[in-house]
């Protein structure tokens, strides 16, 4: 037991030998966690300081950094992957966040009925793993099969179809819109959950004062929702910096065509492993992963110490 | 209830959105499931319709079942989300337990500490993982797996169950102390049965993440042996991307699992959402 307390510092300030039973409750989570997740974040963000020099690993500063942001094939496939990322997380803030805030605003119009049936059926693409959604998705759009150009042709749109995800000038936004379908349920639960938050008073008041219908909905409901809209902005975020495996199932780890959906993932599977002709780089993947994670740390504190403490709260 | 006055025309017309929108949401896998039960040619002629007795054919999950270890896979995928889901529940409920319940130097800090990873994502310490997990010899192993799973499970199961916890009566558990309970009684005994539902709703949290995983799998444990359903999906997929029928059952059979266990658990996951459990 001893050697659990000396192995943990943070637990070390409550030696007392009569409250043994707190350390026996936190040592088995701490050690997993620590040793799974937090050790080894930290020595991928140590290895990205370190490369190998002449056939022995050796500290080498910032250079790594310097090779990825310099380097002409490196730093043009970064600020791809950067840019597409980008893009990915703003149609998600775009398409996916508005039309769950839409349904989780019908849903919880009181007395809607099949309204558990709908809310039910919404959320069953984002149990579903990224290799389901992305072959079905692929099936569905493709042009052999016929279904796109098929529905499409009972509207009377039939000249809108083309191979969608082929096309590098549309395959990221069809790639992005896939991955909205299978997520839009996550916005939609939890706004779902904050509109049933606010008390019936509340309501009753505005009703009182003559605000009904579309004007209850933007004067009183989405204040008092943005801060849950915060939240799942913030998780789209992490999300969406983090994404990989839709990509993958869907594009491949070129994340073709010609790189038009590689995004911050694959770039750093495919840099970490190595594909095709080019060599796996343990060195250059910490360094991409360490990129990664500061873009996340940086987007995250954003949101804890700026717009969070912005926003209003109410309390009820 | 003044909002009863919503016109006709008006809720007509949200139902007329809501029954689109669901359609959109269900139309893919629908559309999967009816053509993983047609002939070849069937699925081409006529995608949409529903298989009738002379399109019937179960060619598809032939071919699946006859080429890769479905079943294999499947115990994989089960083993690593039942042991990943246990071991979570339990150290997760442990630490939220020592969190919630006794006062101590560094216990906001330690709060924090495992918070850490709601927010960061375990991915980017892959290659250190990796290099940690070739240098415990636990490569292509189901263990690895399990690891990397109850680390990350771990923080949002104790944030939500210290939530939790910290409801749980302290008259009912002093009660206890007074009768002489150990902490460990009053833990496992007085506390773990009260908190059941909100264990009910991390496993549902955990589950689905771990049960859809590609990337572990893919880079820790790619072996024949070890493949869990996800992967073994993708890579029968790839091998026989023009085999339509054989694709489109082994969707399918990658599908019902988790539909079947939705069904079983939804009302439990909408409660969780709904009661705030993830606020």
């Amino acid at each position: 037991m001893s050697d659990i307390y000396t192995a943990d510092p943070a637990i070390v300030p409550i030696k007392r030998p009569t409250r043994w039973h707190i350390a026996v409750f936190l040592a088995p989570a701490v050690l997993v966690y620590t040793a799974i997740m937090i050790l080894p974040l930290i020595e991928t963000l140590r290895l990205s300081l370190y490369n190998l020099v002449d056939g022995q690993t050796a500290f080498v500063g910032l250079s790594n950094f310097a090779t990825l942001f310099s380097d002409p094939r490196l730093s043009a496939s970064f600020w791809n992957a950067l840019g597409n990322n980008l893009i990915f997380f703003v149609i998600h803030m775009l398409v996916q966040n508005p039309v769950g805030v839409a349904l989780a605003a019908m849903l919880s119009i009181p007395k809607l009925r099949f309204a558990t049936f709908y809310r039910t059926a919404i959320f069953v693409p984002t149990l579903l793993s990224f290799v389901i959604v992305g072959f079905i998705w692929k099936l569905i759009l493709s042009p052999i099969w016929g279904i796109a150009p098929g529905m499409l042709d009972v509207v009377g749109l039939k000249w809108m179809f083309a191979p969608w995800l082929g096309r590098p000038d549309s395959a990221l936004i069809t790639v992005s819109l896939i991955s909205v379908w299978q997520y839009v349920g996550i916005p939609m639960m939890l706004i779902y959950a904050a509109l049933l938050n606010i008390p019936e008073e509340v309501l009753e008041a505005a009703e009182c004062d003559g605000i009904t219908g579309w004007g209850q909905f933007w004067k009183i409901k989405l204040p008092l929702i943005l801060p849950s809209i915060g939240i799942i902005s913030i998780l789209t975020f992490v999300g969406n910096f983090n994404a990989f495996d839709l990509i993958y199932t869907v594009q491949g780890a070129l994340a073709g065509p010609d790189g038009s959906t590689d995004i911050l993932g694959t770039l750093l599977y495919r840099t970490f492993f190595g594909f095709q002709n080019q060599m796996g780089d343990r060195s250059m993947g910490a360094t991409i992963a360490t990129v990664m994670f500061l873009i996340i740390l940086a987007g995250v504190s954003l949101y804890l110490f700026v717009i969070q403490r912005r926003i209003r709260r109410y309390q009820f | 209830m003044a909002k009863a006055r919503t016109s006709l025309v008006r809720s007509g017309l949200i139902h007329l959105a809501l029954i689109s929108y669901t359609l959109i949401a269900l139309f893919p896998v629908f559309l999967t499931l009816i053509n993983s039960f047609k002939s070849r040619n069937a699925i081409f002629r006529d995608p949409m319709a529903i298989p009738t007795p002379s399109t019937f054919d179960l060619v598809g999950y032939q071919t699946v079942l006859a080429q890769g270890d479905f079943f294999g896979y499947f115990q994989n995928s089960l083993i690593v989300t039942v042991l990943s889901i246990a071991l979570v529940l339990l150290f997760g409920a442990m630490a939220a337990f020592a969190l919630s319940e006794y006062r101590f130097r560094g216990n906001l800090l330690m709060g924090l500490y495992l918070a850490l990873g709601i927010m960061i994502p375990i991915r980017l310490g892959t290659v250190a993982i990796l290099q940690g997990m070739v240098a415990a010899g636990l490569v292509n192993t189901l263990t690895a797996l399990v690891l990397v799973y109850t680390a990350q499970g771990l923080p949002l199961a104790i944030f939500i169950l210290s939530e939790f916890m910290r409801n749980v009566s302290d008259d009912l558990k002093n009660a206890g102390r007074i009768d002489g309970l150990s902490e460990y009684a009053i833990f496992f005994r007085l506390v773990l049965p009260l908190v059941r539902p909100a264990m009910a709703t991390v496993a549902v949290f955990t589950m689905i993440p771990i049960w859809n995983d590609l990337w572990f799998p893919l880079i820790l444990a790619p072996g024949e042996e070890t493949k869990t359903v996800t992967l073994g999906a993708q890579m029968f997929i790839g091998q026989f991307v023009t085999n339509w029928n054989a694709v489109l059952s082994a969707l399918s059979l990658a599908i019902l699992p988790v539909l079947v266990l939705y069904v079983i658990f939804s009302r439990q996951l909408i409660r969780g959402i709904t009661s705030g459990a993830v606020k």
